[in-house]
């Protein structure tokens, strides 16, 4: 055992990356990764465009098999054949597209794959009342008030879907919470608001794993950060170990970043 | 949103129009007569409105109840079955189509407006080549002379007397399959899978819809409807022309999109495809009850099918207006 991050005097974490690596036939896509997802803590994995953040959310999901190193559930080697493994053992993905259908309502989005049933035999069928008071109760619980869960999802913000989706992660167990991207696409006041349900979701204890591009936004909410450029780690950070510009400074190529301040300012005239 | 608001409507101010001006079409007599071609062609518009939902078409279904019609008369009349065996077979052979239709549009991903057109072509040939073969001429007949005929046309062709007037058992039967696909559609898992399968298939399988299994299931159900039309006429006529069900696929469609399914899918209602049957139904026979010519007809049908598409457009706005 190496040892990396876990201690006699803590339980192991809910999962670990050792030294993670993955091709794509001679492309070297990530080498090299290590981290650590803890319950009730937010790690945030930050990257520029190709930095490998995709191909690591696969592999956390079970859609790809790392071709170097070791991914440990609760502290012990796991391998995950396929997406249903991954979610048998509580890692629920939320993808930048979210998987929600825009023209079904919120409950029925909510449920979907997998729908409550009652009755038997070929009277069995999807209990919808169950289904919408469940929806409502669920999405209450995370603080989501939606004027009526019959809407269409498609009728909602952007911001408001990712919380749903979010709420449906957690709601059907997710341990750890993988989310891609969660505040792209959206506008500063949108981005709070599924931030503020990220910390819900931590404080539930759920594990998060927090994907993006922006500092910013991962700094105030993040407990460790994992940094990613051109599929090669960076380091990986408590929040003591690190500020926010010194995150911005990294994420942006550090020496790089200095060089092109250094272009971009003024001549002395 | 209802999705069948709109055929509901139209249906109410077809059926005010014509029982306005037509003594006939409002006696009882005249609905149990408009009702008859909205039976065989609703049943069908119920199972192409589930596949349209299910995000799919499918051009091989108004042959494919000639095939099914034909497959009842030669194996019943030329191989001597009798006329179970021959219905039995007809439903093999619709479901194998089905299936077929289903597994090449979810192994090849290719459009399935171009497979079923494959299928239709291919099953337009058969048809005439087979009945060809066998009777050498384009007809099979003498349905009713064969045992078992009794029971099929009690089940398939009888006629029921409510208050004086004779309504054909079909009426019965398009009731029953809507509301049945009606619960199917709203009140089961797999009605849920339609629905997201037609939505957006890839967002429905990260989730565990299995949509495949899905598109081929309605695949089938559209075949299987085929049949029950197909044994219908077979019963009903006792002998069925080779080129019979070629052209209906495309009235099939246009009353699943009068009664509110979306061309691009995850939207719709069977009620609705029925509505959409029950307008071309008293349309088709309102217009000779109004002693009007019959060329009106499908300007008219054309007309509800325009007006269905716009009102369609303003629905699938709506429910994308906030996207993001």
């Amino acid at each position: 055992m190496s040892g990396v991050g876990g201690g006699a005097t803590q339980s192991p974490p809910l999962l670990e990356l050792r030294d993670v690596g993955k091709d794509y036939g001679s492309v070297i896509a990530l080498d090299g990764i290590s981290t650590t997802v803890r319950a009730g803590e937010v790690t945030c994995v930050l990257g520029d465009n190709g930095a490998g953040k995709s191909t690591l959310i696969k592999i956390l999901s079970g859609v790809h098999r790392p071709d170097r190193g070791e991914l440990l559930l609760d502290g012990r080697p796991v391998a995950f054949g396929a997406p249903r493994d991954a979610l048998d053992a509580g890692i629920a993905t939320v993808y930048q597209d979210l998987a929600m259908i825009p023209l079904m309502a919120i409950w029925r989005n909510f449920f979907l794959g997998a729908e409550p049933t009652r009755g038997w035999g070929p009277f069995r069928r999807f209990d919808a009342a169950t289904a919408r008071e469940t929806t409502r109760r669920a999405l209450a619980e995370m603080g989501i008030d939606l004027r009526d869960p019959d809407q269409p999802v498609g009728t909602l913000s952007g911001g408001e879907r990712q919380s749903v989706a979010i709420a449906r992660a957690v709601h059907f167990g997710a341990r750890v919470l993988i989310l891609d991207e969660p505040t792209s696409a959206l506008g500063v006041k949108q981005a709070g608001v599924v931030l503020r349900y990220v910390a819900q979701a931590r404080d539930r204890g759920v594990g998060v794993v927090l994907i993006t591009h922006n500092p910013h936004h991962a700094y105030p909410v993040g407990d460790r950060f994992l940094l990613l450029n051109r599929g090669r780690s960076l380091g990986s950070f408590a929040k003591g170990e690190v500020d926010r510009d010194e995150l911005t400074r990294l994420m942006a190529g550090g020496a790089e970043l200095d060089q092109l301040t250094h272009e971009l300012e003024r001549p002395p005239s | 949103m209802k999705p069948e608001l709109g055929a509901l409507i139209g249906a109410v101010a077809v059926f005010t129009f014509f029982a306005v001006q037509s003594e006939v079409f409002r006696s009882a007599r005249g609905v149990a007569n408009w009702l008859d071609p909205a039976s065989t062609l609703g049943i069908m518009a119920v199972a192409v409105a589930l596949l349209m939902i299910g995000g799919h078409f499918d051009l091989s279904a108004g042959v494919m109840v000639g095939t099914t019609a034909l497959t009842v008369g030669i194996v019943a009349v030329e191989f001597r079955q009798n006329l179970w065996v021959a219905i039995a077979v007809a439903l093999v052979v619709a479901l194998a189509i089905g299936f077929s239709n289903g597994w090449l549009v979810t192994r090849t991903g290719l459009p399935s407006f171009i497979i079923t057109l494959g299928t239709f072509l291919m099953l337009q040939g058969l048809n005439l080549g087979l009945t060809k073969l066998f009777t050498s001429t384009v007809t099979v007949g003498g349905i009713d002379d064969v045992p078992g005929y009794a029971a099929a046309e009690w089940v398939f062709a009888s006629r029921l007397s409510v208050a004086g007037t004779e309504f054909r058992v079909a009426i019965l039967w398009w009731v029953l399959f809507t509301a049945l696909a009606t619960w199917v559609l709203l009140r089961t898992r797999f009605g849920n899978w339609v629905f997201a399968t037609g939505g957006d298939e890839v967002a429905a399988r990260n989730v565990g819809v299995p949509a495949r299994r899905t598109t081929i299931t309605l695949f089938m159900t559209t075949a299987a409807a085929a049949w029950f039309v197909g044994v219908t006429l077979a019963v009903r006529l006792t002998s069925v022309q080779a080129n019979t069900g070629i052209g209906q696929e495309l009235i099939f469609i246009v009353a699943a999109v009068i009664g509110g399914c979306l061309l691009t899918g995850g939207f719709g209602s069977a009620i609705g495809a029925s509505l959409g049957a029950l307008i071309f139904g008293m349309t088709q026979l309102g217009i000779p009850y109004l002693r009007w010519d019959a060329d009106w007809f499908y300007f008219f049908l054309g007309a509800m099918l325009l007006l269905a598409v716009l009102t369609n457009r303003l629905v699938r706005r709506y429910a994308e207006a906030a996207h993001r």
